[in-house]
Formats: C-alpha cells, sequence, structure tokens
C-alpha cells in the first residue's frame, strides 16, 4: 500500500452517537500501519446531547492533536447538522461523510429556531466531495442504530489506503466481544457501500 | 516502525500509568472535567489504594497524611479544585513531604466545562513549589516520575499542571514497569509538621532556600531543553502551546521548559542570547512572559501583545500572529448560521420537574455546579446563579440578609455529591444564621456530570467497596433543621405543594428530592405515546425541554426511541392527550 505523508480528520456528532469510540479505532487502525497518531476528544459538559467532535491526526510525526481549521482531509459526520458545523474544519479538496439523519437540538425543538433546510445540498456546494449515506436505512443500522457510527469507519476505510486486516484488528480490539460481531457486519456494509475511487 | 510498540493512551491514563510505574501506592481526587479518568485509571492498577474524597480540601489532606506515612502520592483535581484545596497546599509547602506528593492539577482553557479558566500556574508561585508541564502523554507519563523524584530530594509537594488538550488528547505512550519504594514510616516532628507560628517562621526561609536549589536544579533539568533552529527569533513555551509552536514556526529555535517554575534564569538569558528576539506563546496568563521580562534579557520579548491571553491558542492562531503568515491558511469553507446544539438534561432526567416546577413558583434559584446547572438554559431557564461548588447554599442566605422578605421567594439547589464536596458546611451556616430559607437537594445517587462517580451518600468506593452510606435526611436533622421532607422529583402537583408550603412555612426546610439518575438506573418503563386527536397543540408540554418531545406542526410528537416514559408531560397535559403512563410502572424506583 502506498505510504500517506498525513491524514486529517474530525469525527462531529451529538453527545452518545459513539464519537469516541470511532475515534479510537481509527487511531489504532493508523498506529497498526506504524504511523504516529494524536486524537484531541471532548468529554464532560459538551456530552450531555451537546455537539461533539474528536480530531484525529495521522503522519510521521504529529504535533498538535487539533486539526487546523481548513485543513482537514475527511469530516466523518453522523448526523447532518453537524456535518454542517463543523464544515469550516474541512480542507476546499476534502471529503464529508456524513449519516443523513437528522436530530433535532432543543432550540429547534421548542421552535426557537429552525433546522437548517437542504443540509446535504449546501455540503455538497461547498465541499470537494460529499459521500451521503443513509445509514439508518442499512444493515445492520437499521435494527441496531448504535452501529451507525462502525458503519461509517467502513466507508472512510475504503478511502484509506489501510489493507482490511488492520481494520478488523482495530474493531476487535476496540469493541468489546458481545458487540463484535454486529459491528463487523457494519463495517462490511460501509466497506462495500462505495466503490473504490 | 516503532509506533506498534507502544499504547495509545490519553494524559490523564499516561499520568495514571505513570503514577503507578513510579510506586505511588495512595492516590485521592475529586472528580471534575478534565481530570476525572486520572483516578479511575489509577484505581485499576494493582498496590494502589485510590478513593474519591468529599472535596479536594480533603483529597489533599488524605494525600499529606499518607506522604508523612512514607507513601508516594498522587493528588488530582480540576483547576477550581485547588481553590478548594488551597488551604493545606500552601501550608504543606512550609512543613515538606515524607513520600513524594504531586498534585496534578487540570486546567480548562477555553471553559469546555468549567465555569473560569483561571490559569494554575500561578499557584506554584504562590506556594513556591516546583512546576512541572507536560506536552504530551509520554511526557505525562514521564513527568509523574520526576515530580515524585523532586518532591523527595527538595522536600516539597510538586504541582504537576496540565490542559484539557493534555489531559484528553491521545498519544503513543512507551509504558516501562512499577519500581516498588521504600515506605519511610512517620516520625515525630512538631518544628517540622506543626505549624505554630514559631515554628513556622524557622520554616519560612528553608522554603526560599529551597527555591533557589529548585532553580538551579531547573538550569540543568533535562526537561527544559533548547531546540536548535534556523530563525532569529526564538520561542519560549510549555505545554500544549510547545506542540502548536512546532507545528507553526517550524525554523524557530525553541526553549521548551518542563520545568517552568522556579524559572531557569540563566537558560534563559543564555537562549535570550543566541537570538535577537524572544516570542513567548503560552496559554491564558502571560506567566511565563512577565517573569522573562523581569529578567531584561537584552532582546524584545513578545508574547501576549501577539495572542490572547483568553481561551486555547490554535495552529493558525500562531501562524496569523506569530509568523505572519497570511497565505498558511486556505479560505475555510463557511457554514451558514447554524442552530446551537446545547447540553441539555437527558429524556427521564430527575431534574427536569424540579426546575418546571421553579419556574412556575417564580422563585430565585441559586445554585451550584452539576448536571442541574443545565436548569439555567431554556426553555427550564429556572437556576439564577452558578459560581462555585456549593454556593447556591451561601448565596441565599445572602439574599435573605440584604433583604428579609426574600426567604419566602427563594430556594437554593444543590446536587447529593456537591452537598458533601461543600454544602454542609453552608447549611450549617443557614441554621446558626437563622436562615427561613428553602434548600433542595438533588439527590441522584451520583456524581452524574463527569460520568456517575460514587461518593460517600451511595456507600461504594471507587475501588467497589462497601461502606456505610452517609444519610442526607438525618444529616441535616442533626444539623439542626428541623423541617425535613423528601419528594418524588417525577410528582409536579406535590413537591410544587411541598415548596409552597415550606416557602412559606416562615423556617428553614430542607427538601430532598429523591430519584437516581436515569442513565444509572433505567425504569422499564415503556415510551409514551400523543393522541393527535386529543392534542391541541398548545405547546405547554415543549415547557418542559424534554429532547423526546417535539411539534409535528398539527401535534406533539413524542420520540419513542429515547422517551423513558418518565410521565412528566402526562401532568403536564391539560388535555389527557400524552398516553402509555401508568404511576405504577413510571413512578417506581
Amino acid at each position: 500500500m502506498a505510504k500517506i505523508d498525513r491524514i486529517d480528520l474530525l469525527i462531529a456528532g451529538v453527545g452518545g452517537q459513539g464519537t469516541l469510540l470511532t475515534g479510537r479505532i481509527i487511531a489504532a487502525a493508523a498506529q497498526a500501519e506504524g504511523y504516529d497518531v494524536k486524537t484531541a476528544e471532548t468529554h464532560g459538559m459538551a456530552q450531555r446531547g451537546g455537539s461533539v467532535v474528536i480530531h484525529v491526526r495521522i503522519a510521521g510525526e504529529v504535533r498538535a492533536p487539533l486539526v487546523p481549521q481548513g485543513e482537514a482531509d475527511f469530516l466523518l459526520a453522523f448526523e447532518t447538522l453537524e456535518a454542517l458545523r463543523f464544515l469550516p474544519w474541512l480542507s476546499p479538496a476534502g471529503t464529508v461523510i456524513v449519516n443523513c439523519q437528522e436530530i433535532k437540538p432543543l432550540p429547534v425543538l421548542t421552535g426557537a429556531c429552525d433546522y437548517p433546510e437542504g443540509a446535504v445540498e449546501t455540503l455538497k456546494n461547498s465541499a470537494g466531495r460529499v459521500i451521503p449515506v443513509e445509514a439508518m436505512k442499512l444493515e445492520p443500522v437499521c435494527s441496531q442504530p448504535r452501529t451507525a457510527n462502525v458503519l461509517l469507519v467502513g466507508i472512510l476505510a475504503r478511502l484509506l489506503p489501510f489493507p482490511e486486516e488492520t481494520w478488523q484488528k482495530a474493531l476487535a480490539e476496540q469493541i468489546p466481544p458481545r458487540h463484535l460481531t454486529i459491528n463487523r457486519r457494519a463495517f462490511t456494509t460501509g466497506w462495500t457501500h462505495q466503490p473504490r475511487p | 516502525m516503532t509506533a506498534t510498540s507502544r499504547k495509545l493512551m490519553s494524559g490523564n491514563e499516561a499520568i495514571a500509568r505513570g503514577a503507578y510505574e513510579a510506586g505511588v501506592t495512595v492516590a485521592t481526587a475529586y472528580p471534575g472535567t478534565p481530570s476525572t479518568e486520572i483516578l479511575e485509571q489509577l484505581s485499576r492498577y494493582p498496590g494502589v489504594r485510590a478513593d474519591w474524597a468529599p472535596n479536594e480540601k480533603v483529597a489533599l489532606e488524605v494525600g499529606i497524611g499518607a506522604s508523612l506515612a512514607g507513601a508516594r502520592v498522587l493528588v488530582a483535581m480540576k483547576h477550581v479544585g485547588v481553590n478548594v484545596a488551597a488551604d493545606p497546599l500552601l501550608t504543606l509547602s512550609y512543613t515538606g513531604v515524607g513520600g513524594g506528593l504531586v498534585l496534578v492539577s487540570t486546567d480548562d482553557p477555553g471553559m469546555h466545562s468549567s465555569q473560569n479558566e483561571q490559569d494554575n500556574r500561578h499557584y506554584a508561585r504562590l506556594a513556591k513549589i516546583p512546576l512541572l508541564e507536560p506536552a504530551d502523554s509520554q511526557e505525562a507519563l514521564n513527568f509523574v516520575s520526576a515530580a515524585l523524584e523532586l518532591s523527595e530530594r527538595f522536600d516539597t509537594p510538586v504541582l504537576l499542571r496540565t490542559t484539557t488538550r493534555i489531559s484528553h488528547s491521545r498519544s503513543l505512550v512507551k509504558t516501562g514497569e512499577r519500581r516498588e519504594q521504600e515506605r519511610i514510616p512517620f516520625q515525630k516532628n512538631p518544628a517540622k509538621y506543626v505549624m505554630l507560628p514559631a515554628f513556622a517562621r524557622q520554616r519560612r526561609p528553608l522554603v526560599d532556600k529551597r527555591l533557589e536549589a529548585l532553580r538551579r536544579e531547573a538550569e540543568s533539568s533535562p526537561l527544559n531543553q533548547i531546540e536548535e533552529g534556523r530563525s532569529r527569533r526564538g520561542v519560549i513555551c510549555s505545554g500544549m502551546a510547545y506542540q502548536y509552536v512546532k507545528e507553526a514556526l517550524p525554523e524557530a529555535p525553541v526553549l521548551k521548559l518542563g520545568f517552568s517554575h522556579p524559572l531557569p534564569e540563566k537558560l534563559i538569558l543564555d537562549f535570550a542570547a543566541s537570538v535577537e528576539e524572544l516570542i513567548v506563546v503560552e496559554e491564558l496568563d502571560p506567566f511565563l512572559e512577565e517573569q522573562i521580562r523581569a529578567l531584561q534579557p537584552g532582546v524584545p520579548v513578545r508574547g501576549k501583545e501577539l495572542l490572547p491571553a483568553a481561551g486555547e491558542l490554535a495552529v493558525p492562531l500562531l501562524r496569523e500572529q506569530v509568523a505572519g503568515d497570511e497565505a498558511a491558511g486556505t479560505e475555510p469553507l463557511c457554514a451558514e448560521e447554524l442552530p446551537p446544539r446545547p447540553p441539555l438534561l437527558c429524556p427521564g432526567c430527575p431534574h427536569r420537574g424540579v426546575f418546571y416546577v421553579l419556574k412556575r413558583l417564580k422563585v430565585t434559584v441559586p445554585g451550584d455546579i452539576g448536571c442541574y446547572t443545565l436548569g439555567a438554559l431554556p426553555p427550564l431557564e429556572a437556576l439564577d446563579t452558578c459560581i462555585c461548588m456549593g454556593s447556591g447554599l451561601g448565596i441565599a442566605a445572602g439574599m435573605e440578609r440584604a433583604d428579609p422578605a426574600a426567604a419566602g421567594k427563594t430556594v437554593a439547589v444543590i446536587g447529593d455529591s456537591t452537598f458533601f464536596h461543600s454544602g454542609i458546611t453552608a447549611l450549617i451556616d443557614l441554621v446558626y444564621s437563622g436562615s427561613k430559607t428553602t434548600v433542595l437537594i438533588l439527590d441522584n445517587r451520583t456524581t452524574a456530570m463527569t460520568g456517575h462517580q460514587d461518593h460517600p451518600g451511595t456507600g461504594v468506593t471507587l475501588q467497589g467497596m462497601e461502606r456505610p452510606p452517609v444519610e442526607l435526611e438525618p444529616l441535616c436533622r442533626a444539623i439542626g433543621v428541623r423541617r425535613v421532607f423528601t419528594a418524588d422529583p417525577l410528582q409536579l402537583r406535590e413537591l410544587e405543594a411541598l415548596l409552597k408550603a415550606e416557602l412559606n412555612a416562615g423556617e428553614l426546610s430542607v427538601i430532598i428530592t429523591e430519584r437516581p439518575c436515569t442513565l444509572l438506573e433505567r425504569a422499564p418503563a415503556a415510551p409514551l405515546t400523543v393522541d393527535p386527536h386529543r392534542c391541541n397543540d398548545c405547546g405547554l408540554c415543549l415547557e418542559l425541554g424534554c429532547p423526546a418531545l417535539s411539534r409535528s406542526g398539527e401535534s406533539a410528537l413524542i420520540d419513542g426511541s429515547i422517551c423513558t416514559g418518565c410521565g412528566l408531560c402526562v401532568q403536564v397535559c391539560r388535555r389527557k392527550a400524552i398516553t402509555g403512563f401508568s404511576a405504577k410502572e413510571g413512578g417506581e424506583d
């Protein structure tokens, strides 16, 4: 596999969607491939259903754990509003992988604000490349919504130069055994979702 | 590649590992973001006794005792926790230690999870003790050992200061083996350990001598490093700022201070002599900058004139402000004005009904720190003050003293863990001062906001030992409160009636609302549904601020995937349009 100089990515979602675990899976895969890796996580107050973002940086040597604005190669978003929120971190040539799920924040639920319309279109007009995914309609996410994050990891994995065995090993390392089988299925759905570019 | 032989660890995990390897046998803390995982991780290692203390002052005092009895000790807390522990800390500097003692302070620039962003490096100066600042997880691990060795060699507590981006960032770490330490038992030495004025005056010059000895140590310490560079502007930095500097200013010579107090003055002057200008890059206050300027290094010193003192630093900020590199940043893709997604009380949260009732009663609600601080946000908007842990009770007392009529219009709120932390002494003040106010203790049987840590009221310790739980009701009675009641926070009418009665009682009352955090004990109640024929879309139920409730355009809607069936909306609805709730199902523990 061709070596990469650097991959910067952001994982955005809503507290409880598995952003922390996703960051750990990607970091474990990068580490297994011999790269230096750093992540920056959101904990505490931000996790009570709030907006959550994880930075993951992969390179021969990583310094700051935070991806500078405008420099992320990938934005992995588990919810469309959160994809829009962290769009400023994406580089002009970057790729957005977005789960087309809308989770309305409280100000929208109470009628104080409107949920942005045509979010995926906005993403398409702004980003180099957008891969929208109806994860909630795909197996096994439709019956196990909590596996949506790993399905998106599968899609991302296909775009990164790490072999599938590395990803499978990273899944086994990071996911508790009783949830591993269903998450492997989600990963495979993602892995086979897009033809290799 | 060496990466595969290392472990990806957060700064907090690395601190715990470092403490384990350095032979720490006693560790204490009070939970607080971003410090919490240090003790949680350390509690899993063999040979370490790790406990939650009721507050940071007690945590440090336990640490002092263990140190005097010869153990190597780690005490951890968030930055504001050091304020609570400052009393023992500043005199511990005079007595010195037995076994090594490291105090970890996790600061929070940017206030991701805090009420202020104080720069705790000042505590090292104030207490005249050494300060270490790791720049990644590997250093976090290594610096714990270094801190404990300094502590024992120089007879001083050592402050290890991280920030959120150190504590909650993961990077690769090479671990080692545990090195058991010999414990030297406590030896009676009143002139050293009894800080009567006469003895303290004898210790005072020793503190200054120690500081000078530590300064000489810092001059040659491997924790302080000069890295050559090609530019003529030299950078001095510490902690996470170092990583930003290496990325944004790769050409600059760098003096990296891992051991940043007392300042290695000669090292700084030598570094200054090799450059034409010094740039000090540090997060928060000009802590290093002001001291470096005072050394008159002979070249211009710039820092806060280029970089903000508030919030976090970032690579693009350094590129623009220090490198003057306009081309560095491409035009970022712009997101439109987006609705915010503030953190919120979970569906089924027992705090929700309390704040709904308090809002209806139009009372003033002094409060403090916990999930319940979210009761200040729309649509509940009931909480009126949040200053620090335990502050609501004292503030209620003060309001009453300024305006005696306030007692009948004020309800102070405090969580169970926070009550044990610093509410008890305030309640004693309310009794002693003859207050007629009303206090609500929101007992959800856990320290929820930081991720469900046990506390003295749960009767379970960090390492899973069972102890007699401290009971709130008898405790309040023993303090002298005569009107003590318990209530179910999910029964709105009863709670409102009780609150009204106690606001008019003309005497101090404590109401303890009892209901475990919904994430802790999920009631197996079925989700509720809205009957669209009965619902007139009045929006009353939305006033609860429950994320399971929204509007379809014609009626209210309940998201069955997150509804816990707590039944608050059933009680609020005037048209009996919400069904599926029976008091038995939803109302039992």
